[in-house]
């Protein structure tokens, strides 16, 4: 596609051009009866001029006879103007008038005629338009009388030609402006081409340019930039977790393999060949519990299907929880407490709400102590915001690092000996974000306080009914 | 027991086969959909493996064409999907447990050994008796050679989950998803806790211990003095 052809097939050319056939047509519909009308009307005032000339003349005939008729149109001869006379005999003999001759048509023609006749200039005779209308006396005798047209023909001629004039230039300027206007924006749309060509190939720091103006097209840059700003960022996303993935799941699974080897060149029988087998199998199934928590984010993250919500209460679901993992606080040595008699409702995954619950509930028993052994477990709702607190009085998380912690596979390093992923605040963040909220690291002074913020999902039914069995209300009526 | 392993991985359907004898069962193959389907109408199977993934006839259409002919065959669904939503839809479409790969085989025997016998007529019983063990649905109560136990509504449940498949291995999964309806993973050892507080209640002053650690897979109760 050449460039010409390119730009006859914009959007911008093609309207400019239909414009210019709407607007044109219109114009030479408004000039040609403008034009149309104002002649008529000219002629038919001349004519009228003539016909009452003529028949003045008449009168004066009937009156003083032929030698009056004469007379008075010797006289009028002599007034320079546009009126033209004749008074002749049968043979078409000048009596009196200006007009020198006439053709057979206007001698013996019965109404009003056009015809040229020549008169005396400066460097010879002319030949210019004239009008006028016959009015035979007796005898045959003719009286003719007319006026010369030839300047007003000269001026229709000319207001002709300017409209004609006036509609080429319209029309060029019409082509023209739909040309640069079109080329114009042909650039900028060139432009916005290349750069996203640019981008496509990989270059996804570059932006599209805006100008400034707030047209249309900045407008639509500007929303296709929030884009790639935001597609930017999932890619830095997905490059952090394959780095990631790299260093976390490769580094067991060299273990693995190298105690496997190990095993092998091992000339013992089958109980070392036992217990090597049996760690491999322990370590695969820690490897696929992090495969699968990295899934389960990575899908969280991309937005799960929110089919499973349901409205839910999340005391029952936070005693719930805490219930399961209660026996093993106690044999660390920790008492778990769960304070959370008020329903408050969300709406939520009840599977990822536990998870995440079950998450925040572990950490805190990992990294409790036993000296100050309370792990306290609480939810409350507070401007249309339910907030569930897991806190415990573990030696906590530097504020420096509680950004840092939400992200995959982030350890401290004094909890590097406790089992674990890294992957447990990361899920309950997506969690968190999934559904709406948000995820904070609070001082417990000493420990550390993780709140779950959610929105609400309104208030209880009634009051003074068990959590439990009102949630079990709330989803029977639901 | 006859099962019948629908796979189209040669590998895993020859390991399952294997194991499966081993366990001492009757295992058949069939390599794809369309074939799984006619061989599950043809025969009598106790239970069903059902890959969900399948060359000319998807896992679910299969055992959804099945129930659609009344063929009741317990279904385990097998796949890499593991999400909750991919659970629901396989349960939906009429499958009777889904069991995520990869997984242990000490899972999916102990699954498919309860599957199988979902259908006797123990499920409906109100009254649960394993060696001197008794448990009464009706009324709550747990007695041991006629003594009273009093458990916690949890332990209840769990003690009812483990006589209603008394003589079965039952894996932590099973327990977490069947006793506590959850189907994440808790991190910690939580059910073996929950198990040793039962165990402390129900076998500690009694000489024949009926709650039983299977190495390698779960637990079991069942009256090992027969």
């Amino acid at each position: 596609m050449t460039a010409l052809t390119k730009l006859f097939r914009t959007t911008t050319f093609r309207l400019s051009l239909t414009y210019l056939a709407l607007f044109s047509t219109a114009a030479i519909i408004a000039i040609a009866y403008i034009y149309w009308n104002t002649t008529v009307l000219l002629s038919r005032q001349l004519n009228q001029t003539i016909d009452a000339e003529l028949k003045g003349l008449a009168e004066q005939y009937r009156a003083g006879g032929l030698h009056q008729l004469v007379r008075i149109v010797a006289q009028r001869s002599e007034t320079p103007g546009n009126s033209l006379y004749l008074v002749a005999e049968g043979k078409g003999h000048r009596l009196a008038g200006n007009l020198s001759a006439v053709s057979p048509e206007l001698w013996n023609s019965l109404g009003p005629v056009e015809f040229y006749y020549r008169r005396p200039a400066p460097g010879g005779l002319e030949r210019r338009l004239a009008f006028a209308n016959v009015f035979r006396l007796p005898n045959d005798y003719r009286l003719i009388v007319g006026r010369d047209i030839e300047d007003r023909h000269e001026l229709a001629r000319v207001v002709r030609s300017a409209m004609l004039w006036g509609l080429g230039v319209m029309a060029l300027f019409g082509i023209g402006g739909g040309y640069w206007v079109s080329r114009k924006l042909l650039a900028r749309i060139d432009t916005l081409a290349a750069t996203t060509r640019t981008i496509m190939t990989g270059d996804l720091g570059g932006r599209l340019p805006i100008t400034g103006s707030g047209d249309e097209l900045d407008r639509l840059s500007e929303s296709l930039n929030l884009m790639l700003a935001r597609i930017e960022q999932l890619m830095a996303g997905l490059r952090e977790v394959s780095d990631n993935i790299a260093h976390d799941l490769k580094t067991p699974l060299s273990r693995l393999r190298n105690r496997v080897e190990a095993a092998l060149s091992e000339p013992y029988g089958e109980p070392v060949y036992r217990e090597a087998l049996e760690r491999t199998i322990e370590e695969a199934d820690e490897l696929i519990k992090t495969f699968n928590a990295l899934l389960s984010i990575a899908r969280i993250e991309a937005g799960a299907s929110s089919e499973n919500r349901e409205r839910l209460d999340v005391s029952a679901l936070l005693c719930d929880v805490a219930e399961l993992y209660e026996p093993v606080a106690e044999e660390r040595g920790l008492v778990l407490k769960a304070e959370a008699k008020q329903p408050v409702f969300v709406r939520a995954d009840r599977q990822l709400l536990g998870q995440a619950i079950a998450n925040l509930i572990d950490n805190a028993i990992k990294y409790g102590t036993a000296k100050e052994p309370e792990v306290e477990v609480t939810a409350t709702e507070k401007d249309k915001t339910v907030e569930i607190v897991v806190s415990d009085h573990g030696p906590g998380v530097p504020a420096s690092e509680r950004e840092r912690v939400l992200d995959r596979f982030v350890r401290l390093e004094a909890s590097r000996s406790e089992p674990g992923s890294g992957l447990g605040l990361s899920l309950v963040a997506a969690v968190a974000q999934l559904h709406g909220g948000s995820l904070r690291l609070e001082d417990n002074s000493p420990g550390l306080k993780v709140i779950l913020a959610l929105p609400s999902a309104g208030e209880a039914i009634s009051n003074g009914v068990p959590a439990q069995q009102q949630a079990g209300l709330e989803t029977k009526s639901a | 027991m006859r099962v019948l392993v629908i796979e189209d991985d040669q590998e895993t359907a020859s390991f399952l086969r294997r194991a499966l004898k081993e366990a001492g069962h009757v295992a058949e193959y069939a390599g794809d959909g369309q074939t799984g389907l006619e061989l599950a109408r043809a025969n009598a199977y106790d239970v069903l493996i059902v890959d969900r993934m399948l060359p000319k006839r998807d896992g679910l259409a299969v055992i959804g064409a099945l129930r659609a002919e009344e063929i009741r065959t317990p279904a385990l669904i097998l796949s890499a999907l593991g999400e909750v939503d991919d659970r629901v839809k396989g349960l939906r479409a009429g499958g009777d447990d889904y069991l995520t790969k990869p997984y242990a085989f000490s899972e999916l025997l102990a699954r498919i050994e309860v599957l199988a016998r979902r259908s006797s007529p123990e499920e409906g019983s109100t009254r649960f008796v394993v060696g001197d063990l008794v448990l009464d649905r009706l009324t709550h109560k747990v007695t041991r050679a006629g003594e009273a136990i009093t458990l916690q509504p949890r332990e209840f449940r769990l003690l009812e989950y483990l006589m209603k498949h008394a003589g079965q291995v039952v894996t932590r999964t099973m327990l977490l998803e069947n006793v506590w309806d959850y189907h994440f993973d808790p991190q910690t050892n939580v059910i073996d806790v929950h198990i040793s507080r039962l165990r402390s209640k129900i076998d500690k002053n009694f000489e024949n211990p009926l709650l039983h650690t299977v190495r390698g897979a779960g637990y079991s109760i069942r009256d090992s003095a027969h």
